[in-house]
């Protein structure tokens, strides 16, 4: 896994459904490894295959129309269980941003702690998104992320997107939160001084 | 200007606040299972570095365990392996584990609250979205995910940004057959499945200030099916009451200065939230769900909306979900056909919910062609139910009472709905697959399922009460 993250010119895979969960992104039956690696290929699991694991021909992932590092999807991704299993089979099956018009809280921090960038776009660009990829699958989309946009490059529509800008920072130098916190030992012991309970 | 409740705890919990960094936040008390634990004591090995203070974290085995026959090995390999790993790893690490056999073992979000590990003020956390639960003892939970859990393990503190506060209050008294599962499927149904994200809820109201601690847990239990960070309870006497005497709760003068503090704990008067909601206890009916996210619900003699009601832009998702529920737009779930009843998860398997259960079936017998399953909570809820002689109650009626874990909730074990079924479920998601690939799932209170144990179908509740 790639630990930084500036700027990417792909193609998108578009799953134009609202409210996908993190149970269709990686079904609970998969979350039994002790990796973080191997989860990409049960992606969207029970729409991409059967339950006799023949691909289903009407799901995107299965269309060899679409490709790229760029998954676009309907509002309020990634809602549900915690799973940081999801972020990672995301990520292990190649994808390097996600695209929708709402983040579930969790997923979002899952994804960022993963070098995974989620755009939040508005209803109306998520749409001409999904427009430009119909008419034209292999249609590119530009993110750049210093910059803080996403462009469609058929058209040369963009929307500037909101990051924080400690993520970003984190994203575009592969820093992780745990370096961080570590760095912050002594006003930890410190706190735990003024603690009168645990609590 | 006076502060909420969860501003209080917050910002009594922040060990550093740099410009151009989310909050540390130091954790209380972090618990841990066997599904989102391993990488994150793998990335630990990795760095070379300790658990920070492993007495604060606490481990449970209860996503993936076998509910029959935990006396014996795990027969499934993975999640075997997975089990093997929680104890390894705690041992190592020297965090405490109530592992299978453990008389404490049993659902994360059941057993802190019922060994007064859980107590107001805390800040709580585990990689398990539901810990929004423990909120009903005025705390600060939330889930996390992987790399949070290694953050806390390495530091007892967690990067956040502070979520905005929303109030939802409900006033009014229940209806007879309304449980606290119908006020927050409600509310759900009301604000959709992303209608609180980016919120701290705080449930307030008569109506929320009347329920016992296991029905308070209920409603902070399914925050999350709104999208909401958490959801919490001031504290009053039913929670003082309830955490007295637990076997980590404070004792004798910690019990007094604890109580004191915990007392402070309210939203102040002159406090303001970015958003309020409220609601009348009133109108809620025993509810059910008929979609595939916690949203879309209704009370149980409504029917489906109908494609008219929706907008254009709604509908294909709409469509997709009812093709999956393979149910029509505009029908009633009155007396669909129910094959799976389960009670059980951390949404509704305390001795409470039991209690409910076992008072409405006595003398009853479960429809010929229903599998109900009992999941209890814990061994101390399996072993309290033996103790009143409900689980002969159970018996009788033809239900299975199992042995403790999450379950058919999310059907990690082999605790699955077959493929096209329908189970009337106590749990908190009727996503797609969720209790079993291709299974469909009604979620519901623990009355309204028992209703539909006895009668075989979708029931209206107030009607056999």
């Amino acid at each position: 896994m790639s630990k930084i993250f500036q700027h990417l010119v792909s193609p998108a895979v578009p799953v134009p459904i609202e409210n996908i969960d993190t149970d269709q992104i990686i079904p609970a039956r998969f979350l039994k490894a002790t990796t973080r690696e191997g989860f990409g290929e049960n992606l969207f699991r029970d729409w991409r295959y059967e339950a006799d694991n023949t691909p289903k021909a009407d799901f995107v992932m299965n269309n060899p129309l679409y490709s790229g590092k760029i998954l676009v999807a309907g509002k309020n991704f990634g809602c549900g269980s915690s799973r940081e299993h999801a972020a990672w089979a995301i990520a292990d099956a190649g994808f390097k941003v996600v695209v929708s018009s709402f983040f579930a809280d969790i997923f979002k921090n899952n994804a960022l702690n993963n070098f995974i960038l989620p755009i939040q776009v508005t209803d109306a660009f998520l749409d001409k998104i999904f427009e430009a990829i119909s008419a034209n699958p292999k249609a590119e989309l530009e993110v750049d992320l210093e910059n803080q946009f996403i462009r469609i490059v058929a058209t040369g529509e963009k929307e500037s997107f909101d990051i924080n800008q400690y993520k970003k920072t984190c994203l575009m130098n592969g820093y992780d939160d745990i370096d961080y916190l570590l760095s912050l030992r002594k006003e930890i012991e410190q706190y735990e001084t003024t603690r009168p309970f645990n609590f | 200007m006076g502060k909420t409740l969860f501003d209080k705890i917050w910002d009594s919990h922040i060990v550093a606040s740099k410009p151009g960094h989310p909050d540390a936040v130091y954790i209380n008390t972090h618990f841990i299972h066997e599904v989102t634990s391993p990488q994150a004591f793998d990335g630990l090995r990795k760095r070379g570095i300790p658990v920070f203070r492993p007495a604060k974290t606490r481990a449970t085995a209860d996503h993936n365990v076998p509910t029959l026959h935990q006396d014996q090995p795990i027969k499934e390999a993975l999640s075997r392996h997975q089990v093997e790993m929680l104890t390894k790893n705690t041992s190592e690490y020297g965090v405490e584990l109530y592992g299978l056999g453990h008389r404490y073992q049993g659902i994360v979000h059941v057993i802190g609250p019922e060994l007064g590990i859980t107590l107001p003020g805390m800040t709580i956390v585990c990689g398990d979205s539901h810990t929004s639960t423990h909120g009903a003892f005025g705390a600060v939970a939330f889930g996390i995910g992987t790399s949070e859990v290694e953050q806390v393990l390495a530091t007892q503190c967690i990067l956040q940004y502070k979520p905005k506060r929303m109030k939802i209050e409900v006033n009014g008294q229940l209806g007879k057959g309304v449980l606290s599962k119908d006020i927050i499927l409600y509310i759900i149904s009301k604000i959709s499945a992303s209608g609180a994200t980016g919120y701290f809820v705080e449930y307030a109201g008569e109506a929320i200030r009347n329920l016992s601690m296991e029905a308070r847990m209920t409603i902070c239990n399914m925050s999350i099916e709104m999208g909401a960070r958490g959801g919490l309870i001031a504290p009053d006497s039913t929670t003082f009451d309830y955490i007295k005497g637990r076997e980590f709760a404070p004792k004798g003068a910690d019990w007094d200065k604890a109580l004191e503090y915990w007392k402070t704990l309210y939203s102040d008067a002159d406090a303001t939230f970015d958003k309020v909601l409220t609601f009348d206890a009133a109108d809620i009916e025993p509810q059910i769900t008929y979609g595939t996210n916690p949203g879309m619900g209704m009370g149980i003699t409504r029917h489906i909306p109908a494609l008219e009601q929706l907008e254009e832009k709604e509908r294909p998702s709409f469509k997709k979900s009812l093709e999956y529920m393979d149910l029509q737009p505009g029908a009633e779930l009155l007396g669909k056909k129910v094959d799976y009843v389960f009670i059980g998860s951390c949404t509704n398997s305390r001795i409470e919910d039991l209690r409910l259960v076992a008072d409405f079936v006595k003398g009853k017998h479960k429809a010929d062609d229903v599998v109900v399953w009992i999941v209890p909570g814990s061994k101390q809820v399996e072993a309290q139910a033996k103790e009143e002689g409900i689980d002969k109650v159970f018996a009788e009626a033809g239900f299975q009472l199992r042995e403790p874990g999450c379950s058919a909730c999310l059907a990690m074990n082999e605790d699955k709905v077959p493929a096209g079924m329908y189970c009337i479920s106590t749990s908190n998601r009727n996503f797609e697959g969720r209790q079993g690939p291709n299974a469909r799932t009604f979620l519901a209170s623990p009355l309204t399922a028992a209703a539909a144990a006895i009668t075989g179908k979708v029931a209206d509740v107030r009607e056999l009460l």
